[in-house]
């Protein structure tokens, strides 16, 4: 997993609620037996047509969101399925954390081990980013994931909650998968005491 | 005295491996289950690293999501579709693990051939690389959604890093009136609580209307917590549960199988067990339910009229539901009721269960659906097909005008074929009405298998009390 520690960039504001995982990656393209290419199918229904050609007025497809690394999504950013081919997508496509009011459970968990951060803030500082980003287009935000804060241009701040260990593993850019399989003993322990209840391999 | 613990404590705390000061728990998962759309990229993974599945033996597969439910004779035409269930199947031989594939008589939805088998359990913990795995905390599991990611680690050590939710009682007493079903109580639920209502928690259904269901009432109940947010949902075993348990194919067998039985029978609530927060529900208040708009909360009683744009709290919710209006072409204050339909679709792991189909072919038989409205009936799994043939179920539907397919998930991901065309209507059994979620351009309307069996006959959308 690749780290994030810090990040400034520019914002693209989709200020939909509930965005769902069909429109971040409609299931169609779910086929994929890898994970190459999937910025191709970011939002793929809002920004392009039928016959492929783009949607201009799809914010994805205006020259104000290259290189943004930051999504402004409406409230409660991320419901619906599980695929993780959805931060797949954000990623491939270069983002790196996503802002919300809240983020759906398995969404959220998805992100936070492809090294996009979901950055939860206040209703109050929801809307008022919105608002700044709609008067400047060009307004950079600042992502400081050690301190967890996010701060704006005037210097305004506010801090974000996440989970120490999941901040860990994205500062360090360490997968979590580590950490379970250093608790082999323990795990081996767990089996010897708990015989299993089903076994899907009996005849 | 310990302190009361309610089902989800039960199961939670007999499942820690260890917790580690400023960590998530590593939590012991007991069965995984596997479907070719979310695990390539994590068998990959564990090729890359060199690792094996850990245990073969807690992990079981079936392929849903791709596949076609046309003539299983024929190759599968889509060349993506067919090289992921390829993929499947070599992985499964590589790694050890049981498949119930294409041509298996146990191949069926993931989430409804668990049950059947008798592979899900009360007290158990169960993921799988689908959002819809709350449906298996029916009987009394703790049953969630996991990753790509989460599913190489469970492949891997057959354990997750968890957080501990919240708890949630829902709470719903009273009875059900006539043609009100399990559907119509979790669209209510969802409509009243919203897609974000659950976020963060585990819900746990109690109340004399979720003991008065049927097992598989329950399992669309707990099938759709997911979209009301919630990481999953519960319902403690009881004499219900036990009944539809006793000689499933997994299930325990002899001087294990009362041993089992005492254990299930320890593992609801205790009296006094404290819940982080609490709802109820009227039952007997339930109308059939059906959504108008592009989440499973904007749902409404069959006769009420879309609400209007001043109903909503603030600007946002406004915003969301204009949104969806102009998406449905939908205008707000009138009823959906009357509403001509396209396509009707009975099916997916919310209703295509046997009782299901039932319940569907009650409101088809001797009827002809309409002509211009196409009807398409897919059975759960080979055993619930197997099952419907056996009660002369099939001639109903194909003597009424519908289709009878194989089974699979069919139209309502629309990954196999099977899609609702742009800009057409669709009142569907199964459980997201998302844009584009049935087919690019797809208009859906979520309903229970009675509403949607009386809107495939008026060939538009119907009340069945009106219809029976």
């Amino acid at each position: 997993m690749e780290s994030f520690t810090k990040l400034t960039s520019r914002v693209v504001p989709i200020p939909n609620e509930s965005i769902d995982t069909d429109i971040i990656i409609p299931a169609r393209y779910l086929k994929a037996t890898d994970k190459v290419g999937m910025d191709r199918f970011l939002f793929r229904d809002w920004r392009f047509n039928e016959d492929g050609t783009p949607i201009p007025s799809f914010i994805l497809n205006q020259p104000r969101a290259e290189g943004c690394k930051i999504l402004l999504a409406g409230k409660n950013f991320g419901t619906g399925s599980s695929r993780e081919h959805a931060p797949w997508a954000l990623t491939a496509f270069g983002f790196r954390a996503v802002i919300s009011t809240s983020f759906a459970d398995i969404f959220r968990s998805n992100a936070l081990k492809n090294s996009l951060l979901p950055v939860v803030v206040p209703a109050d500082v929801h809307e008022e980013l919105f608002k700044l980003v709609e008067a400047d287009q060009k307004l950079e935000l600042t992502i400081d994931l050690a301190s967890q804060i996010l701060t704006l241009p005037g210097g305004k701040s506010v801090s974000f909650p996440i989970d120490n260990f999941s901040k860990q593993c994205m500062l360090a850019g360490v997968d979590q998968l580590g950490y379970i399989q250093k608790q082999d003993t323990h795990i081996r322990a767990f089996e010897a005491s708990h015989p299993a209840m089903v076994v899907t391999t009996a005849k | 005295m310990a302190a009361p613990q309610t089902l989800f404590e039960k199961i939670w705390n007999n499942h820690l491996v260890i917790e580690e000061p400023d960590c998530p728990v590593v939590l012991y998962i007991d069965l995984q289950l596997i479907h070719e759309v979310t695990s390539p990229q994590a068998f990959s993974a564990l090729r890359d690293q060199g690792l094996k599945v850990r245990q073969p033996s807690r992990t079981v597969a079936t392929a849903d999501h791709s596949i076609p439910t046309h003539d299983r004779t024929l190759p599968i035409a889509d060349v993506m579709a067919a090289k992921q269930i390829k993929q499947l199947d070599d992985n499964c031989r590589e790694f050890g693990i049981p498949l119930h594939g294409l041509g298996s008589p146990n191949q069926g939805i993931v989430h409804i051939i668990g049950p059947e088998l008798g592979l899900t359990q009360p007290g158990m913990t169960i993921v799988c690389g689908d959002s819809h795995t709350s449906t298996h905390g029916a009987f009394g599991a703790l049953a969630f959604g996991i990753g790509t990611t989460e599913v190489e680690h469970v492949l891997a050590t057959q354990c997750l890093l968890q957080r501990k939710p919240e708890t949630f009682e829902v709470r719903i007493d009273g009875v059900l009136k006539p043609f009100v079903t399990a559907k119509d109580i979790i669209l209510a639920l969802i409509a009243r609580i919203g897609v974000g209502g659950g976020v963060g928690s585990v819900l746990e259904y109690t109340g004399s209307a979720m003991r008065a269901l049927s097992m598989d009432g329950r399992m669309t109940v707990c099938n759709m917590s997911i979209e009301g947010g919630a990481k999953a949902g519960m319902i403690a075993p009881d004499d219900t549960t036990i009944e539809y348990m006793a000689g499933r194919e997994f299930a325990p067998k002899g001087a294990a199988w009362d041993e089992a039985v005492k254990r299930w029978k320890s593992l609801p609530s205790d009296a006094g067990a404290k819940y982080d927060k609490t709802i109820t529900l009227d039952a007997s208040a339930m109308e059939p339910m059906i959504t108008y708009g592009t989440n499973p909360g904007m749902g409404i009683a069959i006769g009420a009229p879309v609400p209007q744009l001043s109903e909503m709290a603030d600007e946002s919710s406004r915003k969301a539901l204009a949104h969806a209006l102009e998406y449905m072409a939908l205008e707000p204050g009138k009823p959906l009721l009357g509403r001509p339909v396209d396509v009707v679709f009975i099916g997916s792991c919310t209703n295509a269960r046997i009782s299901d189909l039932r319940e569907a072919a009650r409101v088809i038989k001797g009827r002809k659906v309409t002509p211009t409205t196409r009807v398409l009936v897919v059975p759960g799994s080979q055993q619930v097909k197997k099952q419907a043939e056996a009660e002369g179920l099939p001639k109903i539907f194909l003597d009424a005008g519908c289709e009878w397919r194989e089974p699979g998930c069919s139209m309502c991901i629309a990954m196999n074929g099977d899609e609702v065309p742009a800009g057409k209507y669709a009142v569907s059994t199964s459980n997201r009405n998302f844009e584009g979620r049935q087919g690019k351009g797809s208009r859906t309307f979520l309903a229970s298998p009675l509403t949607a069996a009386a809107s495939a006959v008026a060939g538009k959308v119907a009340d069945v009390r009106q219809l029976i």
